[in-house]
């Protein structure tokens, strides 16, 4: 077992998978010689070569195409967008094009688009941002948001093999942060399933990717108060494991959600319907979200900071959940 | 394009593009008349007077080849094999259609056999798309061509210029026919771009361009036989600009008041199959006795689809909730018709850096050309790297100077289509030949 980065355990998919399948290629934004603007995908182009390792020019829409196309005669294109902030540059072909492509006329697209994503680092307003629920709110595409680099190998390496269009976010305030111990070998988690990462009785708390980690700070807070915060770290958002939210839910009688996302048609929204529609009875309290503010995410270090949800708010929410 | 440098077109071939064309007409003609009795659900539209591009283009592909028509390229489609059936349950919505009822017109497609990529309504993106599919048929070695159609609005979109500039960086095997029919929807193309040719963008992105009679069928058969030849050499991608006209509205709503009635009628004079009849006839191709068998051909299937689609059902309602993700396995799986080994490790291993042959020189005449005249002049660089499969693509040299070495100088000639600077020295620009039968 070794210690690696949440970075580390993508590279290590994207290699592994591209050792195990020819059907695997890569392209983006200065993938290759450079290694990408993380260096996510240093070290590919030497080992597979111009033909599977391909720099692009600067062109979402053209990169999501052509990738699109390539999955067409059977290939598992992997895209890099250097920020997930400019996958709006490609939303036409992702939405209209890639996700709807099976459902009309029955052609499967396997490819995964993967790109860094959320706050935290004070990226600034375009290098910041988690645009997850405009393509949640999309049929047809999957969106897989890890927060632990076991969990991002094994996602990854599920997303590659799967036969359709999977949105890979990978937190880059998590990217070098985060270490597992990894398993050698080969291992996949699947998409579509939910994680408890720490049991509790008390209060729920739904959450995903970096919003994960301030959780469990939360409960260690909560813990010292004698409430027992359970964490159920959501990992895929399309398909939701409703099944694991309502579990949860029964068992603690209540529910908060917290998400770096903004809080308008973010999924605490859609989570709580889900609930109320599913599990009202189950309910001892309203359901609560904590979230970032409904604003671009700001550029100065304060304005970031109260833009993004802190642990204080989760205790504060959390508290007054456990007390309703 | 020298028109001689192609060989003839055969006595077969001949027959085969008037009775696709034809075959075109009959199907769009049946269907303006579904249109009428209410049996389309949605919009319909019409390739009239544009047939001899999509039967034309496709002809020249092989089985093996890929399409993506656009909405007036149903004659495109049956060239490649679709059957009139499909055409009609498609636009009435029937459970009986490729995509059982799911989406109308010519949005449906087929992977497998057919190898046709559906369309969506936005325009311009099947260029990238198709781009992908001419990367991934090089990638497994299958030397496939990729075809599609854009009309002359859908160029001013950015998946346009992303896709096309793409396909040019890859060298990749597409053929791309601008369809310039006068009209985006209302607009006329001179409100829509300031330039007369739109093949002449094909200079900046460093690809191969042809401008056709979009109203002579051999024409676009031999130009667009010529642009797969190209590309299965590793030459592409090759632009087609057509000239042509839309003779109907932009659908069936639409009467189309805005275009003038002599415009209608000057190309009336040149509709694209009375005038292959009149040629095929002269040439003693088509006798009474042969074109009455074509179309008695085209009837029989037409009416036989036409009853079939007729009593063909509506989907089931509870369909709309099926398929948003595929469960099953892939349709297509990848087909290698290379070595897998040259893809694979150790052989696939290179030394991840740049390349450049040359090294970027201030060069004062290319500053003092471009201030004086515009850059349509320019021509396709000599070192653009070719496909990346071929190891050469890092050489970046076309990349890291676009427009390659030649600098640009002198004054462009009236049309804007030839250089009169300097050509570049070892590959000459491919410059614009003349439209066929007008002016």
């Amino acid at each position: 077992m070794a210690l690696v980065t949440l970075l580390e355990g993508i590279r290590q998919a994207l290699f592994e998978e591209m050792e195990r399948d020819p059907a695997v290629v890569c392209m983006g934004e200065d993938i290759g010689v450079y290694g990408g603007a993380f260096k996510v995908t240093a070290g590919l182009l030497e080992r597979f070569g111009w033909e599977r390792v391909i720099d692009t020019p600067i062109s979402e829409t053209a990169i999501i195409g052509a990738a699109c196309g390539m999955s067409y005669l059977g290939l598992r294109p992997v895209c890099e967008l250097q920020f997930v902030d400019f996958i709006a540059c490609c939303f036409n072909q992702l939405t209209n094009f890639v996700a709807k492509s099976y459902y009309l006329w029955g052609a499967p697209v396997p490819m995964v688009v993967r790109a860094p994503s959320g706050g935290g680092v004070h990226g600034g307003p375009f290098h910041s941002q988690n645009p997850e629920m405009y393509f949640a709110h999309t049929p047809g595409l999957k969106i897989v948001y890890p927060s632990t680099a076991y969990d991002a190998k094994g996602l990854m390496k599920s997303a590659i093999r799967d036969n359709n269009p999977v949105l890979f976010f990978e937190h880059k305030f998590l990217y070098r942060r985060i270490k597992d111990e990894i398993p050698g070998g080969d291992y996949t988690v699947p998409l579509g399933k939910a994680a408890v990462r720490r049991e509790g009785r008390d209060v729920s708390i739904v959450t995903y990717a970096a919003m994960a980690h301030t959780s469990m700070e939360a409960a260690a807070e909560l813990a010292k108060e004698g409430i027992e915060a359970e964490v159920l770290d959501l990992r895929t958002l399309a398909p939701l494991d409703k099944e694991a939210i309502l579990a949860s839910v029964k068992k603690t009688n209540r529910l908060l959600v917290v998400h770096e996302d903004t809080r308008f048609g973010g999924i605490a929204g859609e989570i709580a319907a889900v609930v109320f529609e599913q599990a009202f009875d189950d309910l001892d309290a309203p359901v609560r979200r904590v979230t970032a503010l409904d604003t671009p995410v700001p550029y100065s270090p304060p304005l970031e900071e109260r833009f993004l949800p802190q642990v204080k708010d989760m205790v504060t929410a959390a508290r007054e959940l456990a007390h309703y | 394009m020298d028109k001689k440098a192609n060989p003839a077109v055969t006595r077969e071939q001949q027959l085969d593009l008037y009775r696709f064309m034809f075959l075109n007409r009959t199907v769009e003609d049946t269907m303006t008349n579904l249109f009428r009795q209410n049996k389309i659900v949605g919009g319909l539209y019409s390739s009239l007077g544009q047939e001899a591009i999509s039967v034309g283009t496709t002809y020249a592909l092989e089985k093996r080849d890929w399409i993506a028509p656009m909405i007036r390229n149903i004659g495109g489609l049956l060239v490649k094999g679709v059957r009139p059936r499909d055409i009609f349950t498609q636009h009435m919505a029937r459970y009986t259609s490729p995509t059982l009822g799911k989406d109308g017109t010519s949005h449906f497609g087929d992977l497998k056999n057919l190898h046709i990529v559906s369309p969506i309504s936005m325009l311009g993106d099947l260029i990238p798309v198709m781009t992908g599919v001419a990367m991934a048929g090089r990638y497994l070695g299958q030397k496939i061509v990729a075809l599609t159609w854009i009309g002359d609005g859908g160029t001013s979109t950015g998946a346009f210029h992303e896709g096309v500039n793409l396909a040019a960086q890859q060298r990749a095997a597409l053929v791309l026919v601008i369809e310039n029919n006068g009209w985006a929807y209302s607009t006329p193309v001179g409100r829509q771009v300031p330039i007369e040719n739109l093949a002449d963008r094909a200079k900046a992105y460093g690809c191969r361009a042809f401008i056709e009679d979009g109203n002579d069928v051999e024409a676009m058969f031999t130009t667009a036989r010529e642009a797969v030849r190209l590309c299965r050499a590793g030459e592409g991608p090759v632009i087609i600009e057509a000239k042509t006209m839309r003779m109907r509205g932009h659908a069936q709503h639409d009467p189309a008041e805005y275009v003038p009635k002599e415009m209608i009628e000057s190309w009336k004079r040149r509709d694209p199959i009375a005038m292959y009849e009149k040629r095929l006839a002269a040439a003693g191709v088509l006798t009474d006795q042969k074109k009455a068998e074509i179309l008695e051909g085209i009837h029989a299937v037409v009416q036989e689809d036409l009853a079939f689609a007729e009593n063909s059902p509506f989907p089931p309602p509870e369909l709309a909730e099926s398929a948003i993700y595929c469960e099953g396995a892939l349709l297509v799986e990848p087909q290698w018709e290379r070595p897998v080994a040259e893809v694979t490790p150790p052989r696939s291993s290179v030394k991840a850096e740049w390349h450049k042959t040359e090294f970027d020189e201030f060069q004062a005449d290319a500053i003092e050309g471009a201030g004086a005249v515009p850059s349509s002049g320019r021509a396709p660089s000599a070192t653009i790297p070719r496909a990346s499969g071929d190891g050469a693509q890092h050489e970046l040299v076309g990349a890291s100077r676009p427009g390659g070495t030649v600098p640009l100088r002198g004054k462009t000639t009236g049309d804007g289509t030839k250089p009169a600077g300097r050509t570049p020295s070892k590959r000459p620009a491919k410059s614009a030949p003349p439209v066929r039968g007008r002016k």
